[in-house]
C-alpha cells in the first residue's frame, strides 16, 4: 500500500514538472508547480520527515508559488489573453536532459547500497523509525542546541533578503537635487 | 521503500529542471526550473536521512535548504521586476545589453 503511493506521488510529480517544461502558458506552470510541491511533500512524509513536509507546503505553496504568481501578474501586461512564454534551444535542451538523465540513473545503479544499509542505526528491513521516535522533538532540539549557529545565520540571510527584496524592487523618487 | 527511488526520482526531477532553465525564454519560468532543482535535492536530502534517524543530519538539511529556497526566490523576484521596470519585457532573449 505504502509503495502505491509512494509511486503515484512520484508519477504527479514527474508529470507536473513535464507539465512546467511542456506548458506554453505561464499560469498553468505556476499551478502544476503547486501540484510539484504537494507531491513532492508527500513523498516526505513517506520517507519519514513529517515537519520537512509541512515546512515545504507552508514555505513553497503558501509562500514561493503566491510570489511567482505575484510577479506573472505584475510582469505581464494582462489584457485578456493568456500569459504566453516561448522556448529557444529545444535541440540542446532535449540532449542535455537526455543525456544527464542518462548518467545519473546510470550512477545510481552504480551506487552500492548494502554498504550504506549495513551502517544504518535502525532496523534496516523497514526504513521506518522506531516506535515512539518524535521526529518535532528531535528537531526542535537540534535546531536549538546543535544547529544553533545555522539556524541564527539563516534568520539573518532571511532579514537580509527580506530588506533586500524591497530596496531591489521598491519604486523611489529619484532626487536631483545637487 | 528502496532508497535508489528516491534518488531516481530527484534525478528525473533535476533533469527536468534544468532543461526548463535551459529552453525557457520568461524569467519567471526559469526561476520555477530553479525551484525545481532545489526540490530535487532535498528529496535527496530525506532519502539519505532515512539512513540515520537518530541524528536527522538531512533533514536539518533539508530545512536550510527551503530558507535559503524563500530567500533566492524573493530576491530573484525584485530583479525579475526591476529588470521588467528598466526593459519593460522578461524575456531574456531580448536582454542583452551587456552583450560584446
Amino acid at each position: 500500500m505504502v509503495e502505491f503511493i509512494f509511486y503515484f506521488f512520484c508519477f504527479v510529480a514527474v508529470l507536473s514538472a513535464l507539465v512546467i517544461l511542456f506548458s506554453k502558458n505561464i499560469l498553468y506552470a505556476a499551478f502544476s508547480l503547486v501540484a510539484t510541491f504537494m507531491a513532492v511533500a508527500g513523498i516526505y512524509v513517506i520517507a519519514g520527515a513529517e515537519f520537512v513536509a509541512i515546512t515545504q507546503i507552508m514555505v513553497y505553496v503558501g509562500g514561493i508559488v503566491v510570489l511567482l504568481i505575484f510577479g506573472v501578474m505584475l510582469t505581464n501586461k494582462i489584457s485578456g489573453k493568456a500569459m504566453i512564454t516561448e522556448s529557444r534551444n529545444k535541440f540542446s535542451g532535449a540532449i542535455v536532459m537526455i543525456s544527464l538523465s542518462a548518467l545519473l540513473i546510470y550512477a545510481i545503479f552504480r551506487i552500492n547500497f548494502s554498504a550504506l544499509q549495513s551502517q544504518s542505526i535502525i532496523d534496516n528491513h523497514t526504513n521506518n523509525p522506531a516506535e515512539g521516535f518524535n521526529n518535532i522533538n528531535h528537531l526542535g532540539i537540534g535546531l536549538m542546541s546543535d544547529y544553533i549557529l545555522p539556524f541564527e545565520i539563516a534568520a539573518v540571510l532571511l532579514l537580509i533578503a527580506l530588506v533586500g527584496a524591497a530596496t531591489v524592487a521598491g519604486y523611489k523618487e529619484r532626487s536631483d537635487g545637487h | 521503500m528502496a532508497i535508489e527511488h528516491y534518488f531516481i526520482l530527484s534525478a528525473i526531477l533535476f533533469c527536468i529542471g534544468m532543461t526548463v532553465i535551459i529552453t525557457k525564454k520568461n524569467a519567471i519560468v526559469v526561476l520555477m526550473g530553479v525551484e525545481l532543482i532545489l526540490n530535487a535535492a532535498n528529496i535527496n536530502f530525506i532519502a539519505v536521512s532515512q539512513l540515520d534517524n537518530i541524528k536527522l543530519g538531512g533533514q536539518f538539511f533539508a530545512l536550510f535548504v527551503i530558507v535559503v529556497a524563500a530567500a533566492e526566490a524573493a530576491v530573484g523576484l525584485a530583479i525579475i521586476l526591476k529588470i521588467y521596470k528598466y526593459f519593460s519585457t522578461t524575456n531574456l532573449d531580448e536582454i542583452n545589453q551587456l552583450k560584446g
